[in-house]
């Protein structure tokens, strides 16, 4: 009887581990691809990508913020059920526009003295600012007076033509 | 001379106002008009100046009058924000760290210059530190 017991658990245990395997022989492609993309979503760093499944590969394609975020991807792909082998072909987006550190005491000083006008843009060379972008009338004296008191830092000129909108 | 004869009457202004150390130049089509003043004959130069080249906008003048070169230290000054409270910081620059605020219209008082843009100065509640010049003005 004990030993009757016995196989029938080992037969019992095969088939369920056969049963498991033949299962995840059929997972089939439009599941996993459901279940990535579902991951995917989730994460906003991820949201970005698309997947393709064929044959349990994963292709990753879309655009990733940087290099951490597409590495992520792929690790959280790799977890899934089902998938054989990734391919990822996400790509990096270009960096944001990093205004350049401002070099010299000129420099500085301009960024200062506009710093309380934020429609106003600044573009130093050679000694010259021309400043685009719009001011109010009213704003206009106060910052042109900071700028001008700029000429002892090297500043020789300013353009502003344009700058108080008519 | 165009430029001279365009800004004659600003010229002319400044020679009678009196500004200290006026010196009047013209180069590479832009005058150069430096000088020092009170803050009252500044605001005269600069309203002339707007009158003479509307919203300042030809690029041919650079007028620098320093109003606060006579400014000694100790001095009590006001605070002329055109509306919020003046930033005090750690260093000369706005890169550096508001460490204290000092509320328009309040009296402060001139520690030293470190350069024409920024004094380190000192409010009455004992916060010190730098702040922009471009926001305070010599109580006369």
């Amino acid at each position: 009887m004990k030993k009757t017991l016995q196989l029938s658990l080992v037969l019992i245990a095969s088939v369920l581990m056969l049963g498991t395997t033949s299962c995840k022989k059929k997972l089939k492609d439009a599941d996993i691809q459901t279940a990535i993309e579902t991951v995917l979503k989730a994460d906003a760093d991820m949201a970005g990508t698309t997947v393709t499944v064929k044959d349990g590969v994963a292709t990753l394609s879309g655009v990733c913020k940087d290099e951490t975020c597409k590495s992520k991807c792929e690790e959280a792909v790799k977890k899934i059920e089902g998938v054989k082998s990734i391919v990822n072909n996400c790509t990096v987006a270009p960096p944001e526009v990093v205004v350049p550190p401002v070099s010299d005491a000129l420099s500085q000083a301009i960024a200062d003295a506009v710093k309380d006008f934020p429609g106003v843009k600044t573009e130093l060379k050679d000694g010259v600012l021309t400043l685009t972008g719009e001011i109010q009338r009213a704003s206009l004296q106060k910052m042109m007076m900071g700028l001008n008191a700029l000429k002892s830092l090297g500043l020789k000129k300013i353009e502003s033509a344009g700058l108080v909108k008519k | 001379m165009a430029l001279q004869d365009k800004y004659k009457e600003l010229i002319d202004t400044a020679t009678a106002a009196p500004v200290v150390n006026l010196k009047v130049r013209e180069q590479d089509g832009v005058l150069y008009i430096d000088g020092e003043s009170t803050g009252a004959v500044k605001q005269q130069l600069w309203d002339i100046y707007g009158k003479l080249d509307p919203d300042y906008a030809s690029g041919d003048l650079m007028l620098n009058i320093n109003s606060v070169a006579g400014v000694s230290e100790g001095a009590k000054l006001k605070v002329t924000t055109n509306r919020s409270n003046l930033n005090i910081r750690s260093g000369p620059s706005t890169e550096d760290s508001i460490v204290g605020k000092a509320a328009r219209h309040e009296i402060v008082s001139l520690v030293r210059k470190e350069n024409d843009q920024w004094w380190f100065i000192k409010t009455d509640a004992g916060e010190e530190g730098y702040s922009f010049t471009q926001y305070l003005t010599p109580v006369e």
